[in-house]
């Protein structure tokens, strides 16, 4: 089964929300000059910041914020943040791959940005509400 | 970038207990955009059952990062901070974060590799309360890119 697809928009401004919040300062999410000058092509969202959304979208899947059980990804290509108003999208999608005899689901999920895996391996186990 | 492998298995002492506030998991909240009323309100969060806010499922690592420091600072292990790019990320739940938690942290190497030049070290955080209430267990594997 799949699940409805959600996209998320990151711009710059939400980098620098989430560097507030989480504590990560590492400059390559907020410096363009820092970015470039370790070979990256920009600023690159936290990986942490992208598993955060898509852990949003697993949780409304789930239709509960209590309900993520086990969650797992592989960060396998940055996701470059313009510095405009539009910044980037994240798309995410999933399918359900089993609902195990304890009566959780497991989901296999993607998420993409301009069409490209920016994660593999990427699971949840989740108890559904209701 | 060559590690030693023999630093797998190792654990480090326990962190100093993090106190885990009402307000900044609605700040990591509403940083990640997440508006389900259990992260915000807790009356929300104890119609569910829980006796305060509840964190993202992410949320851990603001604990976490700091805490696995220990290993990323460790001039034994000797690895290249400004070389460090995240490779995975994984949490398993006993039960959600909450406010009030107070969270030590044991940081453990498990896996230690080098290939095609490049070093790969996983780090399993046990998160539990003092008490040894078991929360999380977090594992995030660093890659330390190889020079050239």
């Amino acid at each position: 089964m799949e699940l409805p697809t959600k996209t998320f928009r990151v711009t710059r401004a939400d980098l620098i929300r989430y560097a507030g919040a989480s504590g990560d300062f590492n400059p390559i999410h907020w410096s363009d000059r820092i970015a470039t000058s370790v070979g990256l092509p920009g600023v690159i969202a936290h990986g942490m910041f992208t598993m955060a959304l898509v852990g949003r979208a697993v949780a409304e899947w789930a239709g509960a914020a209590d309900a993520v059980v086990d969650y797992a990804v592989r960060f396998t290509r940055p996701v470059v943040v313009p510095d405009d108003e539009q910044g980037t999208e994240i798309e995410v999608t999933a399918a359900v791959r089993e609902v195990t005899d304890a009566g959780l689901t497991r989901i296999d999920i993607t998420a993409t940005c301009h069409g490209e895996k920016v994660l593999s391996q990427a699971r949840a186990t989740i108890r559904m509400a209701g | 970038m060559s590690l030693d492998p023999s630093f797998v298995g190792r654990t480090y002492p326990p962190t100093a207990p993090y106190q885990v506030g009402r307000e900044k998991i609605r700040e990591f909240a509403t940083a990640i955009g997440a508006t389900e009323p259990a992260h915000h309100d807790p009356t929300a969060a104890r119609a569910l059952g829980h006796p305060d806010v509840v964190a993202p499922p992410t949320f851990p690592v603001v604990v976490t990062m700091a805490a696995t420091r220990q290993v990323v600072e460790d001039p034994d292990l000797g690895v290249d901070y400004s070389r460090v790019v995240h490779g995975d990320q994984r949490f398993a739940y006993t039960r959600p974060v909450v406010a009030g938690d107070e969270l030590v942290c044991v940081n453990t190497i498990e896996e230690v590799r080098t290939r095609g030049g490049h070093g790969f070290v996983t780090t399993r955080t046990e998160v539990t309360t003092p008490d040894g209430e078991p929360v999380v267990t977090v594992w995030s594997k660093i890659v330390v890119r190889g020079e050239g």
